[in-house]
């Protein structure tokens, strides 16, 4: 019997026999602009996270890796079997590459009940093992209840839970997921990830997430790929990666609400800090030393959730930077409350609801920001 | 009013409306996810009755059914007669006729189907056969509902084809239309009435059915 199937070599290293591995060079067209996406890298059993802003060619990675879209060149692999080789002119089609995706607006068949959506992978199996192989995910996704309703019928959380359970239930060798929680709150979002997690203890898989939010990255990911403008520009740790970004434009992209320009003014080496002031106002801030020279103009990032605000002047601190200002405005932004402060510069400080009706902050209150040192971000200004 | 005339065109309608489903839908399917560049050719020849006078159309169906081309000489060796002047073939240039009707509502539902949905079957492991079964033809009923109602309504009341292809022999080719227009040239004026009313209530009845279905559909449907 001979199958159409490729082999290659399995890899004498059983960490890398159920991996991906992506080599590919795909031209693409988003909102009227030419990328070219052109990434490799491999990815083990495990949450691996794509990180990048929209047009970044992350939705065009995983068409290419579903057979949804055929790369220029290159080659996709998962353990041994090839599903792309431009050289051997191995192209398998979407049907025979056994990859779960979940989409971005998850494409449930709306005209199918949860049971049905679910079984719809299985029509190779007798009804008996369908209705075992269904119910047993739908119970480990906890939506067992759910099977008579349709997908009009029930919440977004559910729906979730569904196009996660049609994806996973017919064994696929890896899974993709399109930015799929991106409309769910926190705390739906957080339980729907530890079930996925508890289903991939148990079956060792790679699963390739998607996603835009800096948030998602920290809560999910073991590893995390940058993908910029089609290329990828980071690959580590969600903190190494995140943590210390060394190009403005992944500063950016990964939300640090305040960025300025910054002269520096001193040097501290025995300190291991220098003194900046950001330019065009009067606000010198400590921040961690890195090789520049005194006169030289650096971009400072700083998190707005990783500045203090108080409604006192503060005494006795660790913190170096303490910064005096004015409330401009007090806004509710779902569950966190954005306050913008002028202090010679403009900084947008992030609060939880709690803080904020602690505080009785209003606009034109006297504030004093507090800015840790290592807070400060430092990147070279382009 | 004529009972057989009448019988005579329900059966031709349901049968026409019947074989246009089975042909219109591949067809509809090809020009609603072909990526060929001269689709748009295949959608103006399907389009083509709609604006084409009946007679020229009649005209050259009854050429291509006459004993000179190769269809009405293979069809004469078949049967032993013609296909001109019969039923049969009757039914062959309303199903031309009423063409665009059933495949323009039937591509216009898939095209509107969500291609993401049409994806996910596909990484489901599913083949093309399959999602159209189970995806895009359960999803355009609406389309299918006005296709069908549509080249059933139209083949009720055409004239123009069934005078050229048909002529005009009782119980075989005479349709309502032609009744009607018989009877004018008679000067029974009240005997037509009769029979146009007729006409009149049942396309009627069939398009208040297309649009009642239509909104009824997706007023029904949740995720609309």
């Amino acid at each position: 019997m001979t199958t159409q199937t490729a082999r290659i070599d399995i890899p004498a290293d059983p960490s890398l026999r159920d991996a991906l591995t992506i080599q590919i060079r795909k031209r693409f067209t988003n909102a009227g602009r030419d990328f070219t996406l052109e990434v490799g890298f491999t990815l083990t059993p495990g949450i691996t996270i794509i990180f990048g802003a929209s047009g970044a060619g992350k939705t065009t990675l995983l068409d290419c890796i579903a057979g949804l879209t055929t790369p220029d060149s290159g080659k996709i692999v998962v353990g041994d079997r090839v599903l792309f080789n431009h050289g051997g002119e191995t192209n398998l089609p979407v049907q025979g590459r056994e990859i779960g995706y979940v989409f971005q607006d998850l494409a449930l068949f709306p005209h199918l009940t949860v049971q049905k959506n679910v079984e719809y992978g299985l029509a190779s199996v007798s009804k008996g093992e369908r209705r075992k192989k269904s119910h047993a995910i739908l119970e480990s996704f906890r939506i067992a209840d759910l099977g008579e309703r349709k997908p009009g019928e029930i919440s977004g959380g559910e729906r979730q839970r569904v196009a996660l359970a049609r994806a996973l239930v017919t064994d696929p060798c890896v899974l993709l997921l399109d930015e799929p929680m991106a409309a769910l709150d926190a705390a739906t979002k957080s339980k729907i990830i530890e079930d996925l997690r508890a289903w991939n203890t148990a079956h060792r898989i790679p699963i390739v997430y998607i996603t835009h939010n800096r948030e998602e990255v920290f809560a999910l990911g073991d590893r995390v790929l940058v993908l910029e403008n089609g290329r990828m520009i980071a690959d580590g740790t969600p903190h190494g990666v995140m943590a210390a970004p060394r190009r403005e434009s992944l500063a950016q992209l990964i939300g640090f609400e305040n960025i300025f320009h910054a002269i520096v003014i001193a040097i501290q080496e025995k300190r291991g800090t220098m003194r900046c002031r950001i330019a065009e106002s009067d606000v010198e801030l400590e921040t961690p030393l890195v090789r520049a020279e005194v006169g030289s103009t650096l971009l400072i990032g700083i998190r707005a959730g990783d500045i203090l605000l108080a409604t006192v002047e503060p005494a006795g601190l660790s913190a170096r930077n303490i910064i005096s200002g004015r409330v401009l405005s007090v806004v509710q932004r779902d569950v966190i409350v954005v306050v913008r402060v002028n202090c010679g510069v403009e900084m947008e400080v992030h609060l939880t609801l709690a803080a904020r009706d602690s505080l009785q902050l209003q606009p034109g209150h006297a504030v004093w920001l507090i800015v840790k040192t290592h807070s400060c971000h430092l990147m070279a200004a382009s | 009013m004529d009972g057989q005339a009448f019988w005579l065109t329900i059966r031709l309608a349901v049968l026409v409306a019947t074989v246009l489903v089975v042909l219109g839908l591949p067809v509809a399917y090809w020009i609603a996810y072909s990526r060929r560049r001269w689709r748009f050719l295949v959608e103006a020849v399907v389009a083509l009755p709609i604006v084409l006078p009946p007679t020229v159309l009649g005209f050259y169906v009854l050429v291509a059914l006459g004993s000179h081309s190769p269809l009405g000489r293979w069809w004469q060796a078949m049967t032993g007669h013609t296909l001109a002047f019969t039923f049969e073939g009757l039914v062959i240039g309303s199903i031309i006729y009423s063409l665009p009707f059933a495949v323009q509502p039937f591509a216009a539902s898939f095209i509107l189907v969500d291609r993401r949905l049409i994806a996910a079957s596909a990484t489901l492991g599913a083949s093309r056969l399959r999602t159209f079964f189970r995806v895009i033809l359960p999803l355009s009923v609406p389309g299918l509902v006005t296709g069908v109602a549509l080249s059933f309504a139209h083949t009720m009341g055409e004239f123009g084809v069934v005078l050229m292809v048909g002529g005009n022999i009782p119980g075989v080719t005479r349709t309502v239309s032609i009744d009607i227009y018989d009877k004018v040239q008679a000067l029974d004026y009240a005997g037509a009435n009769q029979t146009a009313l007729v006409l009149l209530v049942i396309s009627f009845v069939v398009l208040s059915v297309v649009y009642g279905v239509n909104r009824k559909v997706g007023a029904a449907w949740p995720w609309k």
